[in-house]
């Protein structure tokens, strides 16, 4: 993938680098399980409560516990002030965030009883929702829910003609912009979340695959590392 | 077509790098790191099977026996098993039964059957346990769906009167507890309380004391997954209280819940 194309992006990272990221653990005292991602400018926490009693108790299942996600962006996080509460957007992003990770918690284990996350983006800039998923895995991990496997996710896509990975907004408002977020497990790469809007060819579609998995593989890295940080002894 | 070939090759790299994941020096492994390989290795709790490896469900440490190879999880609710004993606070009467919390994300149902006290038919049984009482119980029955049943038909079981309560995450408690009872034994002995440690995560103390047993107790729960535990908790104790000092071992003996070989 090295001979690929002109110059640098208007941060100067190249076509398949991250923005900064940075990740904390256990960055909330009362929350059961909590994590903190940064890509960039994109600011996410993450809080897990629970295996608790599911209220209302209409939404209960006997035989499994159910992983309920609220995601929401704060007003201050973006320039206009964004307007506080659910809308499209947010419910969307929340049953799709729940429903990847959903494939990777034992479940069955909790009989009646639900998994909250809550999402809380402090600051916008591109890439919420997958800087959400990957603070969400984190905040599973460290509440001590059984899972599979963690789960790290970026978006790859393209704008000005050129494949790249992790966009910020400025990249995101190009004219033939596409945006494709991608989760995957740590292990074996198996995708939890695929989206795409926007036009583009079979060719693209397998560029920004392999720019999104080099992205996760780094994230898992990374996802590992704050773990082992909350961890360790002096 | 060639696309679909570059993206098997970046897989294959991918496992290439990521296949040794945990031990390097620490025993904490993560969330689906490989722990184990092979059919002759049983996969105990907080593992999973998948073909021929073994992996981690929890942020936890490795427990190796024989043949199975077990995570002990950091953190994480309390899950009822038949023959605990608990710590439960009654939240509720009703005509026939009382109902608990148990610091797990069930309730537990105690009825007037399995308790001590013999209850007359039609008797008002708030007279005997109510709402608010705390009580160290045995857990008797766990159903499927998470049915739990309580009682104190148990000679250790009995009302737990004034003290306070701590906190510890459930699966430590057998670090609390210690190889034979010696950390928890240490921290009786040094500050004179009378402590009661449930297998839910619960632990109550009662003393002059009480609030230094429950900062042993924090630090138990906070450096569980370092060695040197109990060295760690003795030099607070010196701090807090002074040097071993007889005058301090007037210890009120207290049975404790859980046997510290706990699995």
């Amino acid at each position: 993938m090295s001979e690929k194309k002109s110059g640098k992006r208007p941060d100067g990272r190249a076509y398949n680098d991250m923005r900064p990221v940075k990740m904390q653990v256990g960055v909330l005292k009362h929350a059961n399980g909590s994590a903190y991602v940064e890509f960039g400018k994109t600011h996410v926490y993450a809080s897990v409560h629970g295996p608790k009693k599911v209220h209302p108790r209409h939404m209960e299942d006997g035989e499994k516990a159910i992983l309920r996600c609220r995601y929401n962006m704060i007003p201050f996080s973006v320039n206009d002030r964004k307007r506080p509460g659910y809308d499209r957007r947010s419910v969307e992003i929340a049953k799709v965030i729940s429903e990847a990770l959903q494939p990777m918690v034992f479940l069955e284990e909790f009989p009646k009883s639900a998994i909250d996350i809550d999402l809380e983006i402090t600051q916008a800039d591109a890439g919420t929702r997958v800087a959400a998923l990957t603070a969400a895995s984190l905040a599973l991990a460290d509440a001590g829910i059984p899972m599979r496997d963690l789960v790290a996710a970026v978006a790859a896509g393209r704008a000005n003609g050129e494949i790249l990975l992790d966009l910020t907004k400025e990249e995101e408002d190009a004219k033939d912009a596409v945006d494709m977020p991608v989760a995957m497990t740590h292990r074996d790469n198996k995708v939890m979340l695929l989206q795409m809007d926007g036009d583009m060819s079979r060719e693209d579609l397998n560029q920004m695959l392999i720019v999104a998995k080099e992205g996760c593989a780094e994230l898992a890295k990374m996802q590992k590392a704050a773990l082992r940080e909350k961890y360790k002894v002096e | 077509m060639e696309n679909e070939k570059t993206v098997k090759e970046q897989l294959e790299e991918r496992d290439a790098d990521t296949s040794t994941p945990s031990n390097d020096g620490t025993k904490i492994v993560f969330t689906g790191d490989e722990i184990a390989s092979g059919m002759d290795i049983l996969p105990g709790f907080g593992t999973y099977r998948n073909g021929e490896k073994i992996y981690s469900k929890y942020v936890g440490l490795i427990r190796t026996g024989d043949r199975v190879v077990s995570v002990i999880p950091l953190k994480g609710v309390y899950m009822p098993r038949v023959r605990d004993y608990i710590i439960a606070e009654i939240t509720g009467v009703t005509f026939s039964n009382w109902t608990c919390n148990i610091n797990s994300p069930y309730d537990a149902a105690m009825s007037p059957m399995d308790v001590r006290e013999y209850i007359d038919r039609g008797e008002d049984i708030s007279k005997y346990y109510t709402t608010g009482d705390l009580l160290l119980v045995k857990v008797t029955a766990v159903t499927k769906s998470k049915y739990i049943n309580v009682g104190t038909k148990d000679p250790r079981c009995r009302k737990l009167v004034d003290g306070l309560v701590a906190n510890i995450a459930p699966s430590k408690v057998p670090r609390l507890i210690g190889k034979a009872g010696s950390m928890i034994n240490m921290i009786k002995d040094r500050t004179g309380c009378m402590i009661s440690v449930g297998q839910n995560g619960l632990v109550w103390l009662r003393g002059e004391k009480e609030t230094i047993a429950a900062d042993c107790i924090k630090i138990v729960d906070e450096f569980a997954h370092t060695s040197g535990l109990t060295d760690r908790v003795s030099e607070y104790l010196d701090k807090k209280i002074g040097k071993v000092n007889p005058a301090a071992i007037q210890t009120e003996s207290e049975e404790t819940a859980g046997d510290g070989s706990n699995e």
